[in-house]
């Protein structure tokens, strides 16, 4: 196969892939006097614009994606991304407007923060809604720096932040950041809230219970409503997870069930796309209670006209520059305005219903630990393969590239050991779903039959399995002359 | 397969103990647990380590894992060894692989750590 | 519009063999006493072309675009090569998710390492990450390392730096028992050494400047990382406007420890604000205390040449509360555009683009000091942008600009206090000698 080699493999002194026209104002003189100014970028490359659009194109093609097929992947949401929300992202008039622009000349961006946080608010059922957070753990770590600030206003900031062991990385890592000191609560045996547990652990010094709901296994915790009053009681606050709404956008709102902060991931239920690792975007949610410490500048509008309202006294400040990651909101109000409130609850009815086709037909072929009722996505994991074959997650997620399926979520939830973590969502069509289903059939049959193909998997892909412990031991990060080859 | 004279924590630390020099290091369960390590954070020379503090870490690709000190007592040396191949604890847990050696403060915290049939027997009780 | 792929045969079918009747079935988990009983109350769905007609009547209420417009601080108007959005608008660089398996994401991964090689080029830094949110995120996380580093718990915090980068700051640090002491700035707009040298001692984690700073000064680097590192503070260089890269001594060279700032010029359009591109690079010794995502090269069992995101346990889905950064997606798609941006200019086109936007700038500054009563308020050399001190409140001039269709810059006074009379102006390659003399002349006029 041919190697695409890396740009400045190709580079040669003096090629050019862009010309600026020429300077058109005199030279200033001394321009240098009392700078530090570079010789030369050593190493930079220097390609033609054919060479460069060659390199990159063979590497597009060497990439996955959602256009190309199925991402089972749990709890990332690898949804169809619409091409119209591209192209509305792309106007001149959104991607020119500067963030510092008097208020006056970028009513039209104004327009599309301020439509995004009412629209959410309606969704999520809650009060207020802040577009700043550039990812979910921004998200995260936001919700959590408002209870803080909540909290704090009230006398006492807490220290204990509790979580379920199911929870997704950035959960702790986020509380952590926002000065608290992490919690576990253990799932009980079906995976879920032991509400017995919360009732014992839920004290004056715990800030705040965070929540996935569904949780990481799919399951929907039945008992928020008893949850949310248990934390309550004792002064604390429910933040909700909600990266992943795809199991409930329109048939239930977290707001109505006792959450009181939630972050919702653009890039998850709304349709934006992953971009291969972001942008994405991690709007925070909250009860009028916290609204005063939103992050600021807050969107308002008044008789048609939309405004930075900067005078918030208890507002956490910032966390990050300007507004948000806009262009992203752009595609993300697209996608509301196409679909309309049915649109938005077909969302979460074909997800659950495809994840629990995919749910039926691979019942028996994979182990499933728990037996409750799942909506969006279902944990499988590799216990029949690996008592009997010595064949782990990880074999048959590779033996899946060559299948032309991409991997689903193996890395969590942590309760489960050998996780094969499935998310449908709602784009796919029954015959990618019989594909996927079929596929994963023939992978079992083949665990028994040549387990040998699996430990050597991916066999068709464009490199093979990869010396991942060399590239930690011995990290190569970055291409240097005459030592990488 | 556990050197006799080795004791064992139940976090699978073991110390081998000469006078009062204690050398520390992690067990084979421990390595096999962890996959091929990648790295290994090693304490400053002096630090002074009561029982069960943090010695320093040991990743893997996928993994990391604290090292708690067995015993308390100040680091007089640590292994250089490993930061240019820490492989040789996936290799040589026991030997090779050791990771610091203390000037121990209390011989009395051995009393509280196992001797090597203990851990074995300790080891077939995770298996269940 | 709906992107439901499935027909009624096919639920039909679904539903048959789940065992079900309907899909209302499936959602008996959910409380009753909770259920939705209504239709959300959103807009009514649009068809693509009404969609389109909506979004781009919005789009146009946003006058911005007639404007000839001064504005930089922090967000900067450069030409994009039309190659980076042909190519960055492909779909295999669109819908791919993050390259967890690296054996079908070696299209995403090559350019992840190109893009921490470029990073470690232009900053001088050892090694790069694959992004952050945005500068101001940057130069929060960059401040969070040095205290996990150090071990310290102060931080000087150079006046100069980005408002807005402080706040961040600010924000990041509240919660864990960091202090920041902010450091003034002199006449000529740079950082006062002595008060640096008075506030340096064994309890700073590190100190943080920015170059070219928020006044477009460029900061004498070399001299305040020497000072720095006396007690052995770490250095963080702050870069907001990237292309001075181009032409300016690399931080690394000027003893920075850790070099971070915002990309966005490089390839992103101003979005009004995003999504913006964080960078960030150190030396090699705080390798494994660099927050974000790292790609790394190996071999793959056939021993070709392939790349991997690797370190991994640094981050939060393995180190959980432990973690370096909270951080999980980043700007990867941002970070591409800036590789082809960069690659596209080229070692010379860089430099050219930089050299223009110095030019320019100083053609500016020298024709609107020489209007009367107009002064350049800070003597230091600067990049692409500078403060202009006018006779009249900056704030008043601003709109009578505005009113003859130019917008002359950020007015400093609602981030300076004591700063009312004064404008900061920025002038990259895209202004032409015309733009930049209509400029001139209406300021002329309004300040008769």
């Amino acid at each position: 196969m041919i190697r695409e080699p890396l740009i400045f493999e190709i580079s040669d002194k003096g090629k050019r892939a862009f010309g600026l026209p020429k300077l058109d104002v005199p030279e200033a003189k001394d321009a240098f006097k009392d700078l530090a100014v570079r010789a030369e970028i050593v190493d930079f490359p220097q390609v033609s614009e054919v060479e460069l659009v060659r390199h990159f194109t063979r590497l597009s093609q060497q990439n996955y994606c959602v256009d190309v097929g199925f991402y089972p992947l749990g709890s990332c949401t690898m949804k169809y991304n619409p091409k119209v929300n591209e192209k509305v992202a792309s106007l001149a008039g959104f991607t020119a407007a500067h963030p510092l622009a008097p208020p006056d000349t970028v009513q039209g961006c104004l327009e599309v923060i301020k439509r995004m946080q009412d629209y959410l608010c309606e969704i999520t059922g809650l009060d207020a809604f802040t577009m700043q957070p550039s990812a979910g753990a921004q998200g995260e770590l936001t919700g959590m720096m408002l209870v803080r600030a909540y909290l704090e206003k009230q006398g006492n900031p807490r220290k204990y932040v509790l979580m379920p062991d199911s929870a997704h990385g950035t959960n702790p890592s986020s509380a952590h950041l926002a000065g608290y000191t992490v919690q576990e609560i253990k799932s009980n045996d079906r995976g879920m809230v032991d509400l017995e547990e919360l009732e014992k652990r839920m004290n004056g010094d715990i800030a705040a219970l965070m929540l996935t709901n569904p949780n990481t296994l799919g399951v929907f915790e039945s008992d928020i409503c008893r949850i949310a009053e248990i934390v309550h009681a004792k002064g604390g606050l429910l933040y909700m997870d909600g990266a992943n709404m795809n199991a409930l956008t329109g048939m239930v709102r977290p707001g109505d069930m006792g959450v009181d902060v939630l972050h919702i991931n653009l890039h998850k239920t709304f349709s934006t796309p992953h971009g291969g690792g972001g942008p994405g975007s991690g709007p925070v949610g909250v009860k009028k209670i916290l609204e005063p410490f939103l992050p600021v500048p807050l969107i308002e509008e008044k008789g048609g006209r939309f405004s930075l309202n900067f005078a918030r006294p208890d507002s956490i400040g910032r966390v990050r520059g300007f507004y948000g990651n806009f262009l992203v909101m752009v595609k993300a109000l697209a996608y509301i305005l196409s679909l309309g409130p049915q649109g938005v609850r077909e969302i979460a009815e074909v997800a659950v219903l495809n994840s629990n086709y995919i749910r039926k037909c691979l019942e028996g072929v994979y182990h499933l630990q728990y037996d409750d009722a799942t909506m969006h996505e279902i944990v499988f994991d590799d216990k029949f393969q690996k008592d009997a074959h010595g064949i782990t997650n990880l074999d048959i997620a590779k033996r899946l590239i060559d299948y032309g399926v991409h991997p689903p979520t193996m890395s969590f939830p942590s309760i489960v050991h050998g996780a094969l973590m499935i998310e449908p969502t709602e784009t796919e069509s029954k015959r990618d779903l019989d594909y996927f289903i079929e596929t994963m059939k023939t992978i079992a049959r083949e665990a028994e039959e040549t387990p040998e193909v699996l430990k050597a998997a991916p066999h068709h892909s464009y490199v093979r399995r990869l010396d991942e412990t060399a590239a930690a031991r011995n990290p190569i990060v970055k291409w240097e002359r005459s030592k990488t080859s | 397969m556990y050197p006799q004279n080795y004791y064992f924590t139940k976090d699978h630390e073991w110390v081998a103990v000469d006078g009062d020099k204690a050398t520390v290091g992690i067990s084979d369960f421990a390595q096999k647990q962890l996959g091929d390590v990648v790295y290994v954070e090693l304490p400053e020379i002096g630090k002074h380590l009561d029982v069960h503090q943090t010695v320093g870490t040991i990743e893997s690709v996928k993994a990391v894992s604290e090292v708690f000190s067995p015993v308390s007592g100040e680091v007089i040396e640590t292994n250089a060894a490993l930061n240019n191949a820490p492989e040789t604890i996936n290799q040589d847990p026991h030997g090779k692989a050791w990771i610091i050696k203390l000037k121990m403060k209390n011989p009395g915290d051995l009393k509280a750590l196992m001797k090597a049939a203990d851990y074995e027997k300790f080891l077939e009780g995770l298996a269940h | 519009m709906s992107y439901i792929a499935l027909s009624e045969k096919d639920k039909r079918e679904m539903l048959a063999r789940i065992g079900i009747a309907s899909t209302e079935e499936l959602f008996d988990c959910l409380p009753p006493a909770v259920r939705l009983d209504r239709p959300l109350d959103l807009p009514a769905a649009l068809s693509e072309p009404e969609l389109v007609r909506l979004m781009e009547t919005i789009s146009e209420r946003n006058t911005y675009g007639d404007f000839n417009s001064f504005l930089g601080a922090g967000a900067y108007a450069h030409f994009i090569p039309a190659v980076v959005d042909s190519l960055s608008g492909r779909t295999e660089f669109v819908t791919p998710y993050t390259p967890y398996q690296p054996e079908v994401a070696q299209g995403t991964l090559q350019s992840i390492f190109e893009y921490q090689t470029l990073i470690c080029q232009l900053t001088g830094m050892d090694v790069a990450n694959a992004s952050l949110y945005d500068g101001a995120m940057a130069a929060a996380e960059a401040v969070l390392m040095a205290h996990r580093v150090t071990g310290r718990k102060k931080v000087l915090v150079a006046r100069s730096l980005h408002p807005q980068y402080r706040e961040t700051i600010r924000t990041y640090t509240r919660n864990i028992g960091l202090t920041l002491e902010e450091i003034g700035f002199g006449e000529c707009g740079g950082l006062i050494t002595a008060e640096l040298e008075s506030k340096l001692g064994p309890d700073v984690a590190g100190v943080i400047v920015q170059s070219p700073n928020f006044f477009g000064v460029v900061e004498d680097l070399a001299k305040f990382s020497a000072l720095a590192h006396g007690p052995k503070a770490l250095f963080i260089a702050v870069v907001a406007e990237a292309v001075s890269l181009g032409l300016l001594e690399a931080p690394g060279k000027l003893g920075a420890d850790i070099v971070c700032g915002e990309g966005q010029s490089f390839g992103l359009p101003p979005a009004f604000g995003g999504p913006y591109l964080g960078f960030m690079g150190c030396t090699k010794e705080y390798l494994r205390q660099l927050p974000g995502r790292i790609a790394g090269m190996t071999k793959d069992v056939d021993g070709q040449r392939g790349f991997v995101l690797t370190l991994s346990t640094r981050e939060q889905h393995i180190r959980r509360e432990k973690a370096t950064s909270n951080i999980c997606t980043n700007q990867a798609w941002c970070a591409l555009r800036a590789t082809m941006f960069l690659e596209t200019l080229g070692h010379d086109g860089l430099r050219e683009m930089a050299s223009q936007n110095l030019h320019k700038a100083r053609y500016a500054a020298k024709k609107l000091s020489a209007l009367p009563g107009v002064k350049l308020r800070f003597s230091g050399a600067f990049f692409n942008e500078f403060v202009l001190d006018l006779p009249k409140p900056a704030a008043a001039v601003n709109a009578a600009l505005q009113a003859k269709g130019i917008l002359g810059g950020l007015a400093l006074q609602p981030f300076y206090k004591d700063m009312d009379r004064s404008l900061l102006v920025c002038v990259t390659e895209v202004k032409t000698k015309a733009c930049i003399d209509a400029l001139t002349a209406a300021l002329e006029e309004v300040l008769r």
